[in-house]
């Protein structure tokens, strides 16, 4: 199975080693690793890379390189799966993944990996087996710091207007305190959904995908939990884990379940081309473009507002246009409708930055910009096409408290409590965010 | 071993997988193996283990093999992808004489392999989709209607595009062959260079069965006179009009004024071969080719240098009164001034081609072609699934079939099992499969006891001296016919790891050969074969370092098999 697994940081130091079955030869293979993918050719992929007899496999998670190496013709996907466990694992189990996290609790990983793996063949992922022979504790560092958790699921200062667990709560290391039992037991519930969208130039829409996840986090060993949703929602493929009782699923669409420590994915499923809220985007761009001279963008950016039937107010949050210019552009100025919002040039590329949006609202933006000698389409005059180089506009948005497919969680109870335990806490959030939203010109 | 939820079920699988007498038994092997199947407590890592250890399972009936298949419906729903494709893979293998059973476990896996392809993770989706080409390979229709599953998006890295513009190519049809044109038509006015090639690559490829439709896109790109669109456009019209005939008419309309937008070498050769071969069609033709010839001493690639000989040449033929003049000139320049010898031999060639007539140039250069048709129908032809449902779930399809090859090439050949038909002398450790070739060899008794180490070295010396000190402790004579072939005699005794230390040429006579051989346990086998000359006998003599008849019976055996098989196959 597996020969050696390591971690690299994003400028490949390297944070963790771990030799399993001694056949490297002697050479520094997070060395040669690093190498071979800073080297590799632009047509070639880097999740599988192969070197002198040994193939090297990585995911990329939160800027850090986990590799694994092997020499014998493995499945992909099982390897592929382990590693991302392993991510999850030790995400779980320091609090957050990242480099920083990784680096102060080096001790913690290599006995996490002992048990993990052993000679290479994997013995269990499971939090519950693991919990038993993990003997370190997981070192964080107070206080949080907002900037240093970028996982979904987080969404800015919200505390106020609703019941939302604060940020930092969901990313404290859930599985380390043993001695701190009196710790209040708190169980989150995500609903996370990735929104796809392809729009194409004449404002139909092209492609909708939704993918859409049930995740349920807990620190303790909670009890049986019954989890249920609305009725009429229509998804087009549903998978669930293994350990979810699906006896009332059909009748009543409820889950049964019991969660290990940490975290599990509940539920996972997929939405196309039908959606029953509209689209949260809408793009009016307007084009003006003098050959040879300069060109006048002006940009209207729609948001209607989301199907308000069962939550007020909706709102979009850290909203960020991407645009994409026609080559030569050296400089911009600009005309924006409300004075927090921010657009620069930078990379070749036009970036608006909207940090937040009401629904129903309408923001525009007017840009100008220079291009000295642009080689537009043959033609005279001001023309009121695109030119070649401005390239598909794509959103980066976040959307709390609001699903796409409409899919919202009518109740988690718990059912069964093991005696001892608190009644733990429950908070419930939904999320969605853009995965990749793409308005063509 | 690996962990694989208990202990119980690793004592079960050891029993059913290495005891013979288990196996020997069906009933109880079968129900073992059903034991280990059903086992509810492995987690995802177990389950995929456990798959992979039924790959080597061959069920004796079709009975049992549905038996089977039936409690591996569940892993198919499974939510590890692990755990899907490998119980995928398992049902492929196990149903290969059922084709219908194969396209229905496709057709169950769809699902899981989409929502893989649409993953967070994008490692996970670069796997999937290079999965999804594999099965496209066989059936083409298979993902036809999730055309816009593969669409790329603007944020994902640069492998995975390819990928999707590749099955992108692979999957259309009559009812996407519009919107997938598009969203191929959209790509190629990429920023990104390379991507913007492949994409009108892949239009090329898409050309040759929706030509028309792809004609237009590609002639509306030459319009945007682009260099990086131009070239590959360029390109692509070269394949089309040696493959589809058809589209010539269009490609020779189109190609008007793209020499000014070629700079780089590939594009150019592209540009002079249609101008040669198509001339007559093309209007300008001499006058462009004449633009190459004035600037062909500051030409830096050789390449395009030897591609306008031959074009000039080939419009010559066809075009006398246009070309002679420009001609002479390449080919006083190429004999006379070319410093590239290779450049410079084909002008000399076809200066003596022109001199021995024009006739004789005709009959090289403008000789009936082969039907490019033909190999476009067998390249098309789709490949059964029993051809890649072994590399199904492994590294295989991740690197691509070409990339394999070599890596398998530096590593040296993997044995997956015996392949050849003689090997059954020694333990096949790890294989079950009952191969249909092995009928063909005799039983052999159970030689289990034996076992012959390979890469056993021994100097000539050492051979001599235990020869010299041991008695003989078997000798027997074998009817033979006609003279040995040494070579197949030594490559059939080296597969079952007897050594050769000597051994006379074909035709001497007498005839003699010593081989030696060593078991696990030290003990050593030195032979002696003896092939009189008016004899129809070889007679064999054997000497044992130590005396163990179990073991010396064996041997001789194991000799006699390979000895006979190799007379078998000279008569």
């Amino acid at each position: 199975m597996i020969s050696q697994f390591f971690i690299l940081s994003s400028k490949g130091d390297p944070l963790i080693y771990k030799d399993f079955r001694g056949d490297s030869g002697g050479r520094d293979v997070a060395e040669l690793f690093y190498r071979k993918l800073t080297g590799l050719p632009g047509d070639e992929s880097p999740v599988v890379m192969h070197h002198d007899d040994r193939h090297f496999i990585h995911i990329r998670h939160s800027g850090l390189y986990l590799v694994a190496t092997t020499s014998e013709n493995i499945s992909p996907f099982s390897l592929l799966e382990l590693l991302s466990r392993l991510a999850t694992l030790l995400g779980d189990y320091c609090g957050s993944l990242g480099e920083a996290t990784i680096s102060r609790n080096v001790a913690l990983v290599y006995e996490l990996l002992d048990e993990v793996l052993d000679y290479g063949y994997v013995q269990t992922t499971s939090t519950e087996v693991l919990r038993n022979f993990i003997q370190t504790e997981a070192v964080v560092s107070k206080p949080f710091s907002l900037f240093d958790l970028s996982s979904v699921g987080l969404f800015g200062a919200e505390t106020q207007q609703s019941k939302v667990a604060p940020s930092s709560a969901a990313s404290r290391p859930v599985l380390s305190s043993r001695s701190d039992q009196s710790q209040k037991n708190e169980v989150f519930l995500d609903v996370v959904e990735r929104l796809s969208v392809l729009i194409a130039s004449n404002g139909s829409l092209l492609k909708v995908d939704v993918q859409g996840e049930i995740r349920l986090k807990s620190e303790e060993k909670a009890g049986l939990f019954l989890l249920s949703y609305g009725p009429g929602i229509r998804v087009d493929e549903v998978s669930f884990h293994s350990s979810v009782f699906l006896d009332e699923f059909e009748s009543h669409r409820i889950l049964r379940l019991q969660p290990p420590q940490g975290e599990l994915t509940v539920m996972r499923y997929q939405l196309s081309d039908d959606l029953p809220s509209p689209l949260p985007f809408r793009l009016f761009p307007s084009v003006q473009w003098d050959r040879g001279g300069g060109g006048r963008l002006c940009m209207g950016c729609g948001f209607p507002g989301t199907d308000c039937s069962l939550l007020p107010c909706s709102q979009a949050l850290n909203v960020r246009l991407h645009l994409p210019l026609p080559r030569g552009v050296v400089s911009l100025s600009q005309e924006l409708s409300s004075p927090e919002q921010k657009a620069e040039l930078g990379e070749g590329a036009l970036r608006w930055d909207l940090p937040r949006v009401q629904g129903g609202s309408q923001l525009s933006g007017l840009f100008q910009m220079d291009v000295p000698g642009l080689p537009g389409p043959p033609g005279q005059g001001p023309s009121a096409s695109a030119p070649l180089g401005l390239g598909p506009a794509s959103l980066s948005f976040e959307l709390p408290r609001h699903t796409c497919s409409g899919l919202q969680v009518r109740f988690l109870r718990l059912t069964f409590r093991p005696c001892g335990n608190a009644n733990p806490h429950k908070w419930v959030r939904h999320l969605s965010h853009s995965d990749a939203y793409v308005i063509r010109i | 071993m690996p962990y694989l939820g208990s202990e119980d079920v690793v004592k079960e699988l050891k029993k059913a997988l290495c005891n013979p007498h288990i196996q020997a038994d069906r009933l109880r092997y079968r129900s073992v193996i059903q034991r280990v199947i059903r086992m509810s407590k492995l987690d995802q890592w177990g389950q995929a283990e456990v798959l992979n250890f039924l790959l080597r399972y061959q069920p004796r009936s079709e009975e049992e093999l549905f038996d089977i298949l039936n409690l591996l419906d569940s892993f198919l729903k499974s939510s590890s992808p692990g755990v899907v494709m490998g119980a995928t893979k398992l049902f492929l293998i196990l149903a290969k004489k059922f084709p219908h059973v194969q396209t229905d476990v496709l057709m169950q896996v769809k699902g899981p392999l989409l929502a893989a392809c649409s993953s967070e993770s994008r490692e996970l989706c670069f796997a999937a989709l290079c999965h999804v080409r594999q099965i496209l390979h066989s059936l083409p229709g298979h993902f036809s209607s999730h055309y816009k599953k593969f669409f790329c998006s603007y944020s994902e890295p640069h492998y995975i595009k390819l990928q999707k513009v590749e099955v992108l190519c692979e999957l259309v049809n009559d009812e996407n062959v519009q919107q997938v044109l598009e969203e191929l038509r959209g790509y190629c006015t990429d920023v990104s260079a390379d991507f913007a090639q492949a994409a009108i690559l892949a239009i090329g490829g898409i050309a040759r069965t929706y030509t028309d439709q792809c004609m237009q896109i590609l002639t509306e790109l030459l319009g945007l006179r682009q260099e990086h669109i131009t070239t590959v456009v360029v390109q692509t019209f070269r394949d089309l009009a040696w493959l589809c005939p058809q589209c010539t008419e269009a490609v020779c309309q189109a190609l008007p004024g793209c020499e000014e937008n070629i700079q780089d070498s590939e594009g150019k050769q592209a540009l002079i071969w249609l101008l040669g071969v198509h001339g007559t069609r093309i209007p300008n033709a001499p006058y462009v080719l004449e633009d190459f010839i004035e600037n062909v001493k500051s030409e830096t690639f050789p390449a395009v240098k030897m591609e306008l000989l031959t074009a000039v040449l080939r419009l010559f033929l066809s075009r006398p009164a246009e070309c002679q003049d420009m001609l002479g000139r390449l080919l006083h320049y190429c004999i006379e001034e070319e410093k590239d010898m290779a450049v410079r031999d084909r002008g000399l060639f076809y200066y003596r081609l022109l001199l021995a007539g024009i006739s004789e140039a005709k009959q090289i250069l403008c000789s009936p072609k082969s039907d490019p048709s033909l190999r476009l129908l067998e390249d098309q032809a789709e490949r059964p699934v029993n051809s890649w449902a072994l590399d199904f779930n492994t590294l295989v399809p991740v690197y691509g079939k070409a990339r394999w090859a070599t890596i398998a090439k530096c590593q040296g050949v993997e044995h997956h099992g015996p392949e050849l038909p003689n090997t059954a002398a020694f333990p096949t450790s790890g294989s079950l499969i009952p191969e249909e070739n092995k009928e063909r060899v005799q039983e052999l008794p159970d030689s289990g006891a034996l076992m012959l180490i390979p890469n056993h070295q021994l100097t000539a010396e050492c051979f001599e001296k235990t020869w010299l000190s041991l008695k003989v402790a078997h000798q027997q004579v074998f009817p033979w016919q006609g003279a040995v072939h040494p070579d197949t005699l030594q490559m059939a005794l080296q597969v079952v790891n007897i050594q050769t230390i000597a051994m006379s040429r074909a035709g001497t006579q007498p005839w003699k050969a010593y081989l030696t051989a060593q078991d696990d346990t030290g003990c050593l086998f030195l032979t002696e074969l003896l092939l009189e000359p008016a004899n129809l006998q070889m007679q064999i003599s054997v000497k044992q370092s130590e005396a163990r008849t179990e073991t010396l019976k064996s041997f001789i055996s194991v000799l006699e098999t390979v000895i006979g098989t190799i007379g078998d196959i000279k008569s």
